[in-house]
Protein backbone atom coordinates (compact mmCIF):
# COMPACT_ATOMS: atom_id res chain seq x y z
CA UNK A 1 0.00 0.00 0.00
CA UNK A 2 2.76 2.42 0.89
CA UNK A 3 4.38 2.10 -2.52
CA UNK A 4 1.12 3.03 -4.22
CA UNK A 5 0.71 6.11 -2.05
CA UNK A 6 4.27 7.20 -2.71
CA UNK A 7 3.97 6.75 -6.43
CA UNK A 8 3.28 10.21 -7.90
CA UNK A 9 1.71 8.91 -11.12
CA UNK A 10 -0.69 6.51 -9.43
CA UNK A 11 -1.77 8.90 -6.70
CA UNK A 12 -2.77 11.52 -9.28
CA UNK A 13 -5.61 9.33 -10.43
CA UNK A 14 -8.79 10.60 -8.75
CA UNK A 15 -10.00 8.14 -6.15
CA UNK A 16 -13.54 7.05 -6.75
CA UNK A 17 -15.90 7.80 -3.88
CA UNK A 18 -17.41 5.11 -1.65
CA UNK A 19 -20.73 5.45 -3.48
CA UNK A 20 -19.17 5.10 -6.94
CA UNK A 21 -17.35 1.94 -5.95
CA UNK A 22 -20.44 0.28 -4.48
CA UNK A 23 -23.21 1.77 -6.61
CA UNK A 24 -24.84 -1.54 -7.56
CA UNK A 25 -24.93 -2.83 -3.99
CA UNK A 26 -26.22 0.46 -2.57
CA UNK A 27 -29.00 0.91 -5.13
CA UNK A 28 -30.05 -2.75 -5.06
CA UNK A 29 -29.86 -3.00 -1.29
CA UNK A 30 -31.88 0.19 -0.79
CA UNK A 31 -34.58 -1.05 -3.15
CA UNK A 32 -34.91 -4.30 -1.21
CA UNK A 33 -35.06 -2.47 2.13
CA UNK A 34 -37.71 -0.06 0.81
CA UNK A 35 -39.80 -2.95 -0.51
CA UNK A 36 -39.60 -4.72 2.86
CA UNK A 37 -40.47 -1.49 4.68
CA UNK A 38 -43.60 -0.95 2.53
CA UNK A 39 -44.58 -4.58 3.03
CA UNK A 40 -44.11 -4.27 6.80
CA UNK A 41 -46.12 -1.03 6.86
CA UNK A 42 -49.01 -2.67 5.00
CA UNK A 43 -48.86 -5.66 7.35
CA UNK A 44 -48.78 -3.53 10.55
CA UNK A 45 -51.62 -1.37 9.26
CA UNK A 46 -53.74 -4.51 8.94
CA UNK A 47 -54.18 -4.23 5.16
CA UNK A 48 -53.03 -7.83 4.58
CA UNK A 49 -55.07 -10.92 5.39
CA UNK A 50 -52.93 -13.32 7.49
CA UNK A 51 -54.67 -16.25 5.77
CA UNK A 52 -53.37 -15.48 2.30
CA UNK A 53 -50.28 -13.43 3.00
CA UNK A 54 -48.01 -12.43 5.82
CA UNK A 55 -45.66 -9.69 6.93
CA UNK A 56 -41.88 -9.50 7.43
CA UNK A 57 -42.12 -9.28 11.22
CA UNK A 58 -44.34 -12.37 11.30
CA UNK A 59 -41.86 -14.30 9.19
CA UNK A 60 -38.99 -13.29 11.47
CA UNK A 61 -41.02 -14.17 14.57
CA UNK A 62 -41.92 -17.54 13.07
CA UNK A 63 -38.25 -18.14 12.23
CA UNK A 64 -37.11 -17.42 15.79
CA UNK A 65 -39.85 -19.67 17.22
CA UNK A 66 -39.06 -22.54 14.88
CA UNK A 67 -35.31 -22.12 15.36
CA UNK A 68 -35.39 -22.12 19.17
CA UNK A 69 -38.32 -24.44 19.92
CA UNK A 70 -39.38 -26.09 16.67
CA UNK A 71 -37.62 -28.56 14.43
CA UNK A 72 -36.24 -26.08 11.88
CA UNK A 73 -32.66 -27.06 12.65
CA UNK A 74 -33.44 -30.75 12.06
CA UNK A 75 -35.27 -29.91 8.84
CA UNK A 76 -32.35 -27.82 7.61
CA UNK A 77 -29.88 -30.56 8.45
CA UNK A 78 -32.04 -33.15 6.68
CA UNK A 79 -32.40 -31.06 3.50
CA UNK A 80 -28.74 -30.10 3.62
CA UNK A 81 -27.70 -33.74 3.84
CA UNK A 82 -29.91 -34.64 0.86
CA UNK A 83 -28.43 -31.81 -1.12
CA UNK A 84 -24.78 -32.49 -0.33
CA UNK A 85 -24.96 -36.25 -0.97
CA UNK A 86 -27.11 -35.91 -4.09
CA UNK A 87 -25.20 -33.07 -5.74
CA UNK A 88 -21.82 -34.49 -4.67
CA UNK A 89 -22.60 -37.88 -6.20
CA UNK A 90 -24.00 -36.19 -9.32
CA UNK A 91 -20.82 -34.15 -9.85
CA UNK A 92 -18.60 -37.19 -9.37
CA UNK A 93 -20.69 -39.45 -11.62
CA UNK A 94 -21.31 -36.70 -14.17
CA UNK A 95 -17.63 -35.84 -14.59
CA UNK A 96 -16.48 -39.47 -14.82
CA UNK A 97 -19.14 -40.60 -17.31
CA UNK A 98 -18.87 -37.31 -19.19
CA UNK A 99 -15.12 -37.71 -19.68
CA UNK A 100 -15.50 -41.33 -20.82
CA UNK A 101 -18.38 -40.61 -23.21
CA UNK A 102 -16.75 -37.41 -24.47
CA UNK A 103 -13.47 -39.16 -25.24
CA UNK A 104 -14.59 -42.50 -26.71
CA UNK A 105 -16.75 -41.91 -29.80
CA UNK A 106 -18.16 -45.45 -29.88
CA UNK A 107 -19.36 -45.29 -26.27
CA UNK A 108 -21.03 -41.98 -27.10
CA UNK A 109 -22.89 -43.62 -29.98
CA UNK A 110 -24.07 -46.43 -27.70
CA UNK A 111 -25.19 -44.29 -24.78
CA UNK A 112 -26.47 -41.20 -26.58
CA UNK A 113 -30.04 -42.48 -27.27
CA UNK A 114 -30.55 -43.37 -23.60
CA UNK A 115 -29.13 -40.10 -22.38
CA UNK A 116 -31.18 -38.05 -24.83
CA UNK A 117 -34.37 -39.86 -23.75
CA UNK A 118 -33.63 -39.37 -20.06
CA UNK A 119 -32.50 -35.79 -20.54
CA UNK A 120 -35.66 -34.85 -22.45
CA UNK A 121 -37.97 -36.35 -19.81
CA UNK A 122 -39.02 -33.86 -17.15
CA UNK A 123 -37.41 -35.30 -14.05
CA UNK A 124 -40.53 -34.69 -11.97
CA UNK A 125 -42.31 -37.36 -14.01
CA UNK A 126 -39.88 -39.94 -12.64
CA UNK A 127 -40.58 -39.17 -8.98
CA UNK A 128 -43.39 -41.73 -8.51
CA UNK A 129 -41.09 -44.38 -9.96
CA UNK A 130 -38.24 -43.32 -7.70
CA UNK A 131 -40.56 -43.57 -4.69
CA UNK A 132 -41.45 -47.13 -5.71
CA UNK A 133 -37.76 -48.02 -6.00
CA UNK A 134 -36.34 -46.25 -2.98
CA UNK A 135 -39.34 -45.84 -0.64
CA UNK A 136 -40.19 -42.56 1.06
CA UNK A 137 -37.00 -42.41 3.16
CA UNK A 138 -33.92 -40.30 2.62
CA UNK A 139 -32.57 -42.29 -0.32
CA UNK A 140 -35.46 -41.44 -2.62
CA UNK A 141 -34.84 -37.74 -1.81
CA UNK A 142 -31.13 -38.09 -2.46
CA UNK A 143 -31.80 -39.85 -5.74
CA UNK A 144 -34.19 -37.12 -6.89
CA UNK A 145 -31.49 -34.52 -6.17
CA UNK A 146 -28.95 -36.73 -7.95
CA UNK A 147 -30.98 -37.20 -11.11
CA UNK A 148 -31.69 -33.46 -11.27
CA UNK A 149 -28.06 -32.44 -10.82
CA UNK A 150 -26.45 -35.23 -12.87
CA UNK A 151 -27.38 -34.15 -16.40
CA UNK A 152 -26.01 -30.61 -16.48
CA UNK A 153 -22.64 -31.91 -15.22
CA UNK A 154 -22.67 -34.78 -17.72
CA UNK A 155 -23.68 -32.72 -20.76
CA UNK A 156 -21.22 -29.92 -20.01
CA UNK A 157 -18.35 -32.35 -19.32
CA UNK A 158 -18.96 -34.12 -22.64
CA UNK A 159 -18.94 -30.76 -24.39
CA UNK A 160 -15.73 -29.76 -22.61
CA UNK A 161 -13.88 -32.95 -23.51
CA UNK A 162 -15.04 -32.77 -27.14
CA UNK A 163 -13.82 -29.21 -27.52
CA UNK A 164 -10.23 -30.23 -26.69
CA UNK A 165 -7.85 -28.09 -28.73
CA UNK A 166 -6.31 -30.16 -31.58
CA UNK A 167 -3.19 -27.98 -31.63
CA UNK A 168 -2.57 -28.70 -27.94
CA UNK A 169 -3.04 -32.43 -28.52
CA UNK A 170 -0.46 -32.29 -31.31
CA UNK A 171 1.98 -30.39 -29.11
CA UNK A 172 1.53 -32.89 -26.27
CA UNK A 173 2.12 -35.81 -28.66
CA UNK A 174 5.21 -34.14 -30.08
CA UNK A 175 6.63 -34.02 -26.54
CA UNK A 176 5.99 -37.76 -26.12
CA UNK A 177 3.13 -37.31 -23.63
CA UNK A 178 1.49 -40.59 -22.60
CA UNK A 179 -2.30 -40.99 -22.92
CA UNK A 180 -2.63 -40.41 -19.19
CA UNK A 181 -0.46 -37.27 -19.37
CA UNK A 182 -2.51 -35.97 -22.30
CA UNK A 183 -5.65 -36.58 -20.27
CA UNK A 184 -4.42 -34.84 -17.11
CA UNK A 185 -2.58 -31.93 -18.75
CA UNK A 186 -4.70 -31.17 -21.84
CA UNK A 187 -8.15 -32.78 -21.82
CA UNK A 188 -9.14 -32.30 -18.18
CA UNK A 189 -7.88 -28.72 -17.66
CA UNK A 190 -9.50 -27.73 -20.95
CA UNK A 191 -12.81 -29.17 -19.76
CA UNK A 192 -12.70 -27.52 -16.31
CA UNK A 193 -14.56 -24.31 -17.30
CA UNK A 194 -17.28 -26.45 -18.89
CA UNK A 195 -17.46 -28.74 -15.86
CA UNK A 196 -17.82 -25.76 -13.52
CA UNK A 197 -20.64 -24.35 -15.63
CA UNK A 198 -22.25 -27.76 -15.20
CA UNK A 199 -21.67 -27.63 -11.44
CA UNK A 200 -23.30 -24.21 -11.22
CA UNK A 201 -26.38 -25.53 -13.03
CA UNK A 202 -26.29 -28.71 -10.92
CA UNK A 203 -26.38 -26.66 -7.73
CA UNK A 204 -29.47 -24.77 -8.90
CA UNK A 205 -31.27 -27.87 -10.16
CA UNK A 206 -30.19 -29.89 -7.10
CA UNK A 207 -31.88 -27.32 -4.87
CA UNK A 208 -35.10 -27.77 -6.85
CA UNK A 209 -34.65 -31.52 -6.42
CA UNK A 210 -34.40 -31.16 -2.63
CA UNK A 211 -37.60 -29.16 -2.33
CA UNK A 212 -39.64 -31.16 -4.84
CA UNK A 213 -38.44 -34.50 -3.46
CA UNK A 214 -39.50 -33.63 0.08
CA UNK A 215 -42.92 -32.55 -1.10
CA UNK A 216 -43.59 -36.09 -2.29
CA UNK A 217 -43.95 -38.30 0.76
CA UNK A 218 -41.76 -38.24 3.83
CA UNK A 219 -42.10 -36.00 6.86
CA UNK A 220 -38.86 -34.05 7.13
CA UNK A 221 -36.96 -31.25 5.45
CA UNK A 222 -37.60 -27.71 4.26
CA UNK A 223 -39.67 -28.88 1.29
CA UNK A 224 -41.89 -30.89 3.60
CA UNK A 225 -42.17 -27.90 5.95
CA UNK A 226 -43.34 -25.62 3.13
CA UNK A 227 -45.77 -28.21 1.81
CA UNK A 228 -47.20 -28.96 5.25
CA UNK A 229 -47.44 -25.25 6.07
CA UNK A 230 -49.46 -24.71 2.90
CA UNK A 231 -51.84 -27.55 3.61
CA UNK A 232 -52.51 -26.23 7.14
CA UNK A 233 -52.77 -22.55 6.07
CA UNK A 234 -49.70 -21.49 8.09
CA UNK A 235 -48.86 -18.80 5.59
CA UNK A 236 -45.93 -17.43 7.60
CA UNK A 237 -44.31 -20.87 7.76
CA UNK A 238 -44.62 -21.18 3.97
CA UNK A 239 -43.05 -17.73 3.55
CA UNK A 240 -40.26 -18.56 5.95
CA UNK A 241 -39.47 -21.72 4.01
CA UNK A 242 -39.49 -19.91 0.69
CA UNK A 243 -37.16 -17.22 2.06
CA UNK A 244 -34.76 -19.87 3.40
CA UNK A 245 -34.75 -21.71 0.04
CA UNK A 246 -34.23 -18.47 -1.88
CA UNK A 247 -31.39 -17.51 0.44
CA UNK A 248 -29.76 -20.92 0.04
CA UNK A 249 -30.09 -20.59 -3.73
CA UNK A 250 -28.43 -17.18 -3.77
CA UNK A 251 -25.55 -18.25 -1.52
CA UNK A 252 -24.89 -21.52 -3.37
CA UNK A 253 -25.00 -19.92 -6.82
CA UNK A 254 -22.67 -17.19 -5.60
CA UNK A 255 -20.23 -19.80 -4.28
CA UNK A 256 -20.36 -21.74 -7.55
CA UNK A 257 -19.71 -18.57 -9.56
CA UNK A 258 -16.79 -17.68 -7.33
CA UNK A 259 -15.31 -21.12 -7.91
CA UNK A 260 -15.91 -20.84 -11.67
CA UNK A 261 -14.08 -17.52 -11.79
CA UNK A 262 -11.21 -18.80 -9.65
CA UNK A 263 -10.52 -21.67 -12.04
CA UNK A 264 -10.90 -19.48 -15.13
CA UNK A 265 -8.36 -16.84 -14.17
CA UNK A 266 -6.13 -17.78 -17.11
CA UNK A 267 -8.85 -16.79 -19.56
CA UNK A 268 -8.44 -13.47 -21.34
CA UNK A 269 -12.02 -12.27 -20.65
CA UNK A 270 -11.82 -12.24 -16.88
CA UNK B 1 22.05 -35.89 -38.60
CA UNK B 2 18.62 -36.20 -40.20
CA UNK B 3 18.56 -38.56 -43.16
CA UNK B 4 15.47 -38.54 -45.34
CA UNK B 5 15.56 -40.94 -48.27
CA UNK B 6 12.99 -41.35 -51.00
CA UNK B 7 10.24 -40.56 -48.54
CA UNK B 8 6.73 -40.96 -49.95
CA UNK B 9 3.44 -40.06 -48.34
CA UNK B 10 -0.03 -40.67 -49.78
CA UNK B 11 -3.32 -39.17 -48.69
CA UNK B 12 -6.78 -40.38 -49.51
CA UNK B 13 -9.35 -37.73 -50.21
CA UNK B 14 -12.24 -38.52 -47.89
CA UNK B 15 -14.92 -37.41 -50.35
CA UNK B 16 -14.17 -39.62 -53.39
CA UNK B 17 -11.43 -41.92 -52.15
CA UNK B 18 -9.00 -40.40 -54.63
CA UNK B 19 -5.33 -40.83 -53.85
CA UNK B 20 -3.15 -37.75 -53.52
CA UNK B 21 0.62 -37.96 -53.48
CA UNK B 22 1.64 -35.45 -50.80
CA UNK B 23 5.33 -36.32 -50.90
CA UNK B 24 7.09 -38.16 -53.70
CA UNK B 25 10.53 -39.60 -53.06
CA UNK B 26 11.78 -36.72 -50.96
CA UNK B 27 15.48 -37.02 -50.16
CA UNK B 28 17.25 -34.60 -47.85
CA UNK B 29 20.12 -34.74 -45.41
CA UNK B 30 20.49 -32.26 -42.57
CA UNK B 31 23.94 -32.29 -40.99
CA UNK B 32 24.59 -31.98 -37.27
CA UNK B 33 24.39 -28.39 -36.09
CA UNK B 34 23.11 -27.24 -39.47
CA UNK B 35 20.29 -24.76 -39.99
CA UNK B 36 18.27 -26.12 -42.89
CA UNK B 37 15.31 -24.20 -44.26
CA UNK B 38 12.67 -25.59 -46.56
CA UNK B 39 10.74 -23.18 -48.76
CA UNK B 40 7.87 -23.96 -51.05
CA UNK B 41 4.37 -22.86 -51.98
CA UNK B 42 1.46 -23.77 -49.74
CA UNK B 43 0.35 -27.30 -50.47
CA UNK B 44 3.81 -28.53 -51.41
CA UNK B 45 3.88 -30.87 -48.42
CA UNK B 46 6.54 -29.05 -46.40
CA UNK B 47 4.46 -29.12 -43.22
CA UNK B 48 3.60 -32.76 -43.89
CA UNK B 49 7.32 -33.48 -44.15
CA UNK B 50 7.97 -31.75 -40.83
CA UNK B 51 5.14 -33.63 -39.13
CA UNK B 52 6.60 -36.90 -40.43
CA UNK B 53 10.05 -36.02 -39.11
CA UNK B 54 8.41 -35.09 -35.79
CA UNK B 55 6.86 -38.57 -35.76
CA UNK B 56 3.35 -37.18 -35.60
CA UNK B 57 2.14 -38.83 -38.81
CA UNK B 58 3.32 -42.03 -40.51
CA UNK B 59 4.88 -42.26 -43.96
CA UNK B 60 4.34 -44.87 -46.65
CA UNK B 61 7.65 -45.54 -48.37
CA UNK B 62 11.30 -44.63 -48.06
CA UNK B 63 13.37 -44.24 -44.94
CA UNK B 64 13.83 -41.63 -42.26
CA UNK B 65 16.39 -41.66 -39.49
CA UNK B 66 18.06 -39.36 -36.99
CA UNK B 67 21.64 -40.25 -36.07
CA UNK B 68 21.07 -43.67 -37.59
CA UNK B 69 17.92 -44.46 -35.59
CA UNK B 70 14.78 -45.05 -37.61
CA UNK B 71 11.91 -42.73 -36.68
CA UNK B 72 8.68 -44.47 -35.75
CA UNK B 73 7.04 -41.82 -33.58
CA UNK B 74 7.70 -38.74 -31.49
CA UNK B 75 10.95 -38.84 -29.54
CA UNK B 76 12.95 -36.94 -26.98
CA UNK B 77 15.60 -36.26 -29.65
CA UNK B 78 13.23 -33.83 -31.37
CA UNK B 79 11.18 -30.81 -30.33
CA UNK B 80 8.70 -28.85 -32.42
CA UNK B 81 7.97 -25.13 -32.52
CA UNK B 82 4.50 -24.87 -34.00
CA UNK B 83 3.07 -22.09 -36.14
CA UNK B 84 0.36 -21.30 -33.66
CA UNK B 85 2.01 -21.06 -30.33
CA UNK B 86 -0.03 -24.02 -29.00
CA UNK B 87 0.77 -23.00 -25.45
CA UNK B 88 -1.42 -24.35 -22.67
CA UNK B 89 -3.58 -21.33 -21.81
CA UNK B 90 -4.16 -22.48 -18.21
CA UNK B 91 -0.46 -22.78 -17.47
CA UNK B 92 1.77 -19.85 -16.61
CA UNK B 93 4.68 -19.02 -18.89
CA UNK B 94 7.06 -20.93 -16.59
CA UNK B 95 4.62 -23.87 -16.57
CA UNK B 96 4.56 -23.86 -20.36
CA UNK B 97 8.34 -23.76 -20.70
CA UNK B 98 8.48 -26.69 -18.28
CA UNK B 99 5.78 -28.63 -20.15
CA UNK B 100 7.98 -30.50 -22.65
CA UNK B 101 10.46 -31.50 -19.94
CA UNK B 102 7.63 -32.61 -17.69
CA UNK B 103 6.15 -34.88 -20.36
CA UNK B 104 9.51 -36.40 -21.21
CA UNK B 105 10.54 -36.98 -17.58
CA UNK B 106 14.23 -36.69 -18.33
CA UNK B 107 15.07 -34.10 -15.68
CA UNK B 108 14.43 -33.96 -11.95
CA UNK B 109 12.42 -31.14 -10.41
CA UNK B 110 15.32 -28.86 -9.52
CA UNK B 111 16.97 -29.27 -12.95
CA UNK B 112 13.64 -28.44 -14.58
CA UNK B 113 13.41 -25.29 -12.47
CA UNK B 114 16.93 -24.23 -13.43
CA UNK B 115 16.40 -24.95 -17.11
CA UNK B 116 13.07 -23.10 -17.13
CA UNK B 117 14.76 -20.06 -15.67
CA UNK B 118 17.72 -20.33 -18.04
CA UNK B 119 15.68 -20.61 -21.23
CA UNK B 120 13.22 -17.91 -20.17
CA UNK B 121 16.26 -15.67 -19.84
CA UNK B 122 17.65 -16.84 -23.18
CA UNK B 123 14.48 -15.84 -25.03
CA UNK B 124 14.32 -12.58 -23.07
CA UNK B 125 11.24 -13.29 -20.97
CA UNK B 126 12.67 -13.16 -17.45
CA UNK B 127 10.02 -11.72 -15.15
CA UNK B 128 7.13 -13.05 -17.20
CA UNK B 129 7.19 -16.51 -15.58
CA UNK B 130 3.96 -15.98 -13.63
CA UNK B 131 1.99 -14.49 -16.55
CA UNK B 132 -0.51 -16.42 -18.61
CA UNK B 133 -0.11 -16.79 -22.40
CA UNK B 134 -3.19 -14.63 -23.06
CA UNK B 135 -1.36 -11.72 -21.43
CA UNK B 136 1.52 -11.91 -23.93
CA UNK B 137 1.81 -10.63 -27.51
CA UNK B 138 2.09 -13.04 -30.44
CA UNK B 139 5.84 -12.54 -30.69
CA UNK B 140 6.32 -13.20 -26.98
CA UNK B 141 4.16 -16.33 -27.19
CA UNK B 142 6.41 -17.67 -29.93
CA UNK B 143 9.43 -17.01 -27.71
CA UNK B 144 7.78 -19.16 -25.05
CA UNK B 145 7.13 -21.80 -27.70
CA UNK B 146 10.82 -21.72 -28.61
CA UNK B 147 11.93 -21.81 -24.97
CA UNK B 148 9.68 -24.83 -24.35
CA UNK B 149 11.30 -26.66 -27.28
CA UNK B 150 14.88 -25.75 -26.29
CA UNK B 151 14.33 -26.61 -22.63
CA UNK B 152 13.44 -30.18 -23.60
CA UNK B 153 17.05 -30.42 -24.84
CA UNK B 154 16.42 -31.99 -28.26
CA UNK B 155 19.16 -32.87 -30.74
CA UNK B 156 16.95 -31.54 -33.52
CA UNK B 157 14.71 -28.50 -33.49
CA UNK B 158 11.77 -28.62 -35.91
CA UNK B 159 10.18 -25.26 -36.69
CA UNK B 160 6.91 -25.09 -38.62
CA UNK B 161 6.51 -21.54 -39.99
CA UNK B 162 6.95 -20.17 -36.46
CA UNK B 163 6.80 -16.51 -37.47
CA UNK B 164 4.13 -16.71 -40.18
CA UNK B 165 1.39 -15.35 -37.92
CA UNK B 166 3.40 -12.34 -36.77
CA UNK B 167 3.36 -8.86 -38.29
CA UNK B 168 6.27 -7.91 -40.56
CA UNK B 169 8.19 -5.90 -37.97
CA UNK B 170 7.89 -8.45 -35.20
CA UNK B 171 8.86 -11.16 -37.67
CA UNK B 172 12.10 -9.39 -38.64
CA UNK B 173 12.90 -8.87 -34.99
CA UNK B 174 12.18 -12.50 -34.14
CA UNK B 175 14.37 -13.72 -36.99
CA UNK B 176 17.30 -11.76 -35.59
CA UNK B 177 16.50 -13.03 -32.09
CA UNK B 178 16.31 -16.61 -33.32
CA UNK B 179 19.79 -16.34 -34.85
CA UNK B 180 21.13 -14.93 -31.60
CA UNK B 181 19.55 -17.72 -29.55
CA UNK B 182 20.63 -20.36 -32.05
CA UNK B 183 24.23 -19.16 -31.85
CA UNK B 184 24.13 -19.95 -28.12
CA UNK B 185 22.11 -23.18 -28.18
CA UNK B 186 23.57 -24.73 -31.31
CA UNK B 187 21.02 -27.30 -32.51
CA UNK B 188 20.29 -29.01 -35.78
CA UNK B 189 17.35 -27.06 -37.16
CA UNK B 190 14.76 -27.92 -39.78
CA UNK B 191 12.89 -24.70 -40.49
CA UNK B 192 9.78 -24.58 -42.67
CA UNK B 193 8.73 -21.28 -44.25
CA UNK B 194 7.03 -19.89 -47.32
CA UNK B 195 9.22 -16.79 -47.25
CA UNK B 196 12.37 -17.08 -49.33
CA UNK B 197 13.90 -14.02 -47.69
CA UNK B 198 13.42 -15.49 -44.22
CA UNK B 199 14.99 -18.77 -45.32
CA UNK B 200 18.05 -17.10 -46.88
CA UNK B 201 18.58 -14.87 -43.87
CA UNK B 202 18.42 -17.70 -41.32
CA UNK B 203 19.71 -20.86 -42.92
CA UNK B 204 22.98 -22.54 -43.86
CA UNK B 205 21.17 -24.26 -46.72
CA UNK B 206 17.77 -23.76 -48.32
CA UNK B 207 15.85 -26.61 -49.92
CA UNK B 208 13.19 -25.68 -52.46
CA UNK B 209 10.11 -27.86 -52.62
CA UNK B 210 7.43 -27.88 -55.28
CA UNK B 211 3.95 -29.27 -55.18
CA UNK B 212 1.85 -32.08 -56.62
CA UNK B 213 3.58 -34.24 -55.86
CA UNK B 214 5.76 -32.59 -53.23
CA UNK B 215 9.44 -33.11 -53.90
CA UNK B 216 12.77 -31.34 -53.41
CA UNK B 217 13.64 -29.35 -56.54
CA UNK B 218 16.97 -28.00 -55.50
CA UNK B 219 19.20 -27.08 -52.59
CA UNK B 220 21.06 -23.79 -52.21
CA UNK B 221 24.12 -23.14 -50.06
CA UNK B 222 23.88 -19.86 -48.20
CA UNK B 223 27.49 -18.65 -47.85
CA UNK B 224 26.96 -15.58 -45.63
CA UNK B 225 29.04 -15.46 -42.49
CA UNK B 226 27.60 -15.41 -39.03
CA UNK B 227 26.67 -13.49 -37.02
CA UNK B 228 24.37 -12.02 -39.64
CA UNK B 229 22.88 -8.55 -39.31
CA UNK B 230 19.44 -7.58 -40.54
CA UNK B 231 21.16 -5.22 -43.02
CA UNK B 232 22.31 -8.35 -44.86
CA UNK B 233 18.85 -8.44 -46.41
CA UNK B 234 19.79 -5.32 -48.44
CA UNK B 235 23.13 -6.80 -49.59
CA UNK B 236 23.24 -7.32 -53.41
CA UNK B 237 24.56 -10.88 -52.98
CA UNK B 238 21.62 -11.63 -50.72
CA UNK B 239 19.16 -10.30 -53.28
CA UNK B 240 20.87 -12.26 -56.03
CA UNK B 241 20.53 -15.48 -54.09
CA UNK B 242 16.94 -14.70 -53.25
CA UNK B 243 16.31 -14.15 -56.95
CA UNK B 244 17.93 -17.44 -57.96
CA UNK B 245 15.75 -19.33 -55.48
CA UNK B 246 12.71 -17.44 -56.66
CA UNK B 247 13.42 -18.46 -60.25
CA UNK B 248 13.58 -22.12 -59.31
CA UNK B 249 10.27 -21.78 -57.51
CA UNK B 250 8.80 -19.88 -60.43
CA UNK B 251 9.45 -22.73 -62.87
CA UNK B 252 6.59 -24.55 -61.23
CA UNK B 253 3.04 -23.37 -61.80
CA UNK B 254 2.16 -23.84 -58.12
CA UNK B 255 3.78 -20.69 -56.87
CA UNK B 256 0.63 -19.24 -55.41
CA UNK B 257 1.14 -18.57 -51.75
CA UNK B 258 4.82 -17.78 -52.12
CA UNK B 259 6.08 -14.55 -50.73
CA UNK B 260 9.01 -13.10 -52.61
CA UNK B 261 9.64 -10.18 -50.33
CA UNK B 262 7.54 -9.39 -47.37
CA UNK B 263 9.64 -6.85 -45.62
Amino acid sequence: MTTIQNDPVLSERPRRSFYERHEAVILGGTAVLVAIAIWQWAWSAGKISPLFFTGPSAVVKRFIEEWTMGRLKEDLAYSGTNFVIGVGAAILAGVVTGVVIGWYKRLAMIFEPFLTALYSTPRVALIPLILIWFGIGIWSKVFIVFINAFFPVLINTIGGVRSTDRDLLRAARAYCASDWQIFTTIVLPGAVPFILTGVRQAVALGLIGVVVGEMFGGSQGIGYMVNYGGQTFQTDTVFMGVVIIAFAGIVLTWLAERMERHFSRWRPER
Amino acid sequence: MIEIERLTKRYYVERDGRQVLALSEVSLTVRDGEFMAIVGPSGCGKTTLLNIVAGLIPYDLGSLSIDGTRIVGPGVDRAVVFQHSSLLPWRTIAGNVRYGMEMQKRFDASTMRERTEYFLKLVGLTGFDKHYPSELSGGMQQRVNLARALAADPAVLLMDEPFAALDAQTREFMQAELLKIWSQARKTVLFITHQINEAVYLADRVAVMSARPGHVKGIFDIPFERPRQLSLKRDPRFLQLEDAIWQLVEETPERIGMARTAS
